[in-house]
């Protein structure tokens, strides 16, 4: 019987030629990233060479990554401090891919790592941050793990004890139509699948709205697939994954493209039409509460966010520039912009995005995570209602458990921004 | 034998269990005054001390979704409840497992609060109400992290294995 992708990625870490589902493995990592709960790794790191004579040093200090965007600049001096013996690590360390509060080189760990050219295809990626399944999108088996099983992997360089996922293979035919896309398509399927649909699963996502789609939004539809619960949302490496690699990440090697066998077994199918699809919201307080927009137009919101490492890249700064350019935010509403990463900000500041929203009335913001988990800015007055471009609408979410948040694309953030409502983008532009 | 002294529903997420605006806090010796802090009542008796060490927690499908925040395990293993829930999430069940976590995987589990359930073998009784509910076992590959007292000790052993 043939693998699917994620069974070929595994047999490969764990140098075999076959793995099959619910087999128990070790794969070696590739990449091992944490942002602010690196503190909390390194704590326990140290604790497992407790009693032992053994010198407690990483395995490979170029396959770790530490970036700070949880809480940038700190907000507080126990995340100062933090950071600050995290630095003290890293030097220490001498870890290779440290990404500090910096205007050049800093960001949100899930734009950070493909931008950098850190993720390749074909390679495990693991990463304190449920988000980590991302990195789906260049290929590589990417995902989320606790503080205490990154200590294990930092003092290993390997999972212990992983059970080969099942698959469902999700399939995306058809051409979105215009200001709809990559998250419209997340959220459908997260609607379709419900929260815990994926759970201990893999998502293997195929079809020509996969294959037409460029890698910034693919990074959207694996970023959310742990929205449905799933371990991993995996995009076999094609043509666009090279010319991102290359063109975006400055990766100049070549690759061994791997893909899942014609027979291989999936546990499910999905398909998905995407023509038919229309702006979709998530609403409160279930990322599975999906409803198409025309079910909640008119909805009043105080607060739009357009950012984090869902939705900050430059192309959906972009839309939402050259939706609202000359126009205003409306004054019964006001907007947030987080860009994902400081490259992205500089580019969409040359491009003159940036400039555009702000003269609109939106306040840019340092790139981070702050609103989206409600650890930084951008907290909800009681009983407020906010429309974000992120990943998460559970209660309590963006800093308030008596407010409400719902979720959707950037088209729709932008397009709302001038009503104060949910409004439909299609044909405001 | 131990009380339901909290029931949840189904996709109860880690932003619930641990809210975000406390993930500054993250040794486990701390984390756990922040246990469902958005229940003032609960969160009350939690740090009251009201609630007895071997307490169950009884929960839907899902328990855990969201985020990889460990706070959210470290927090409840502080206070020695045990989760009794229909299904975890991944990333919350395997931190649950290599802190020690007492977790049980019980998919028909059917308890009130102030229900007394006593775990026998792979049987969760459900003494009140005079019902029986088969427990799921944990696949061995993550038994043998508990059984090693958790991920720590299991690693520690591996290491003294491979290099010592």
């Amino acid at each position: 019987m043939g693998m699917t992708y994620v069974q070929k990625v595994l047999a490969k870490a764990c140098g075999k030629d076959s793995v099959a589902v619910g087999d128990v493995v070790e794969p070696k990592v590739d990449l091992a990233m944490s942002h602010e709960n690196g503190a909390l790794v390194m704590t326990q790191f140290q604790e497992i060479y407790k009693g032992t004579t053994l010198e407690p040093n990483v395995w490979n200090p170029d396959n770790i990554a530490i970036i700070f965007d949880h809480r940038v600049p700190a907000e507080s001096a126990k995340t100062a401090t933090n950071q600050k013996r995290l630095r003290g690590f890293v030097g220490d360390q001498k870890i290779g891919k440290f990404h500090d509060v910096r205007g050049d080189e800093g960001g949100i760990c899930h734009q950070i790592l493909p931008e950098m050219g850190y993720v390749r295809p074909g390679t495990v990626v693991v990463g304190t941050d449920s988000h980590t399944t991302t990195h789906g999108a260049l290929g590589a088996f990417a995902f989320g793990i606790g503080a205490t099983e990154m200590a294990a992997v930092w003092a290993l360089g390997k999972v212990l004890n992983v059970e080969v996922p099942g698959t469902i293979r999700v399939v995306v035919n058809g051409q979105f139509q215009e200001l709809v896309g990559a998250k419209d398509l997340i959220l459908n399927l997260i609607g379709k699948i419900t929260a815990e649909g994926g759970n201990f699963k893999v998502l293997e996502f195929h079809g020509e709205a996969i294959k037409n789609m460029p890698t910034s939004g693919r990074l959207v539809v694996s970023n959310m697939s742990v929205e449905a619960g799933a371990t991993a949302g995996m995009m076999p490496p094609d043509e666009e994954t090279l010319r991102y690699l290359k063109e975006e990440a400055g990766v100049d090697e070549s690759f061994e493209l791997m893909a899942p066998d014609a027979d291989a077994e999936y546990d499910r199918v999905v398909e998905i039409n995407a023509s038919e699809l229309a702006p979709q919201i998530a609403c409160p307080h279930r990322v599975d509460n999906i409803k198409p927009i025309d079910e909640v137009l008119g909805t009043h919101v105080d607060q739009i966010v357009i950012g984090s490492c869902t939705n900050g890249r430059l192309d959906d700064i972009e839309i939402a520039a050259s939706i609202l350019k000359g126009k205003k935010v409306d004054r019964s509403t006001r907007m947030l912009i987080f860009p994902a990463s400081w490259r992205i900000y500089r580019r969409a500041m040359r491009e003159g995005y940036l400039a555009d929203l702000a003269d609109a009335g939106a306040v840019i913001c340092n790139p981070g995570c702050g609103p989206c988990l409600g650890v930084h800015q951008g907290a909800l007055g009681d009983k407020e209602v906010a429309l974000a471009t992120t990943n998460r609408n559970f209660k309590g979410r963006m800093g308030n458990p008596m407010a409400e948040v719902h979720l959707c694309s950037p088209a729709v953030a932008a397009a709302s921004a001038m009503t104060g409502t949910i409004t439909d983008p299609r044909g405001v532009r | 034998m131990s009380k339901v002294v909290y029931k949840v529903e189904d996709d109860v997420s880690t932003d619930i269990i641990y809210p975000g605006r406390y993930m500054a806090t993250v040794l486990p010796t701390e984390t756990p005054q922040f246990a469902f802090a958005d229940d003032d009542a609960f969160n009350g008796k939690l740090k009251a001390g009201e609630i007895p060490a071997g307490s169950f927690i009884v929960a839907g499908q899902n328990f855990g979704c969201g985020s990889s925040r460990e706070q959210a395990a470290s927090c409840l293993k502080g206070h020695e409840v045990t989760i009794v829930a229909k299904h975890f999430a991944r990333i919350f069940l395997q931190n649950g497992i290599n802190l020690g976590l007492p977790m049980v995987i019980c998919p028909d589990v059917e308890a009130d609060e102030g229900d007394e359930l006593a775990l026998e073998g792979n049987v969760l009784k459900n003494v009140t109400k005079g019902t029986e509910f088969a427990v799921t076992a944990l696949p061995p590959a993550r038994q043998a992290i508990i059984d090693a007292g958790g991920l720590i000790a299991f690693t520690r052993a591996r290491l003294l294995k491979e290099q010592g």
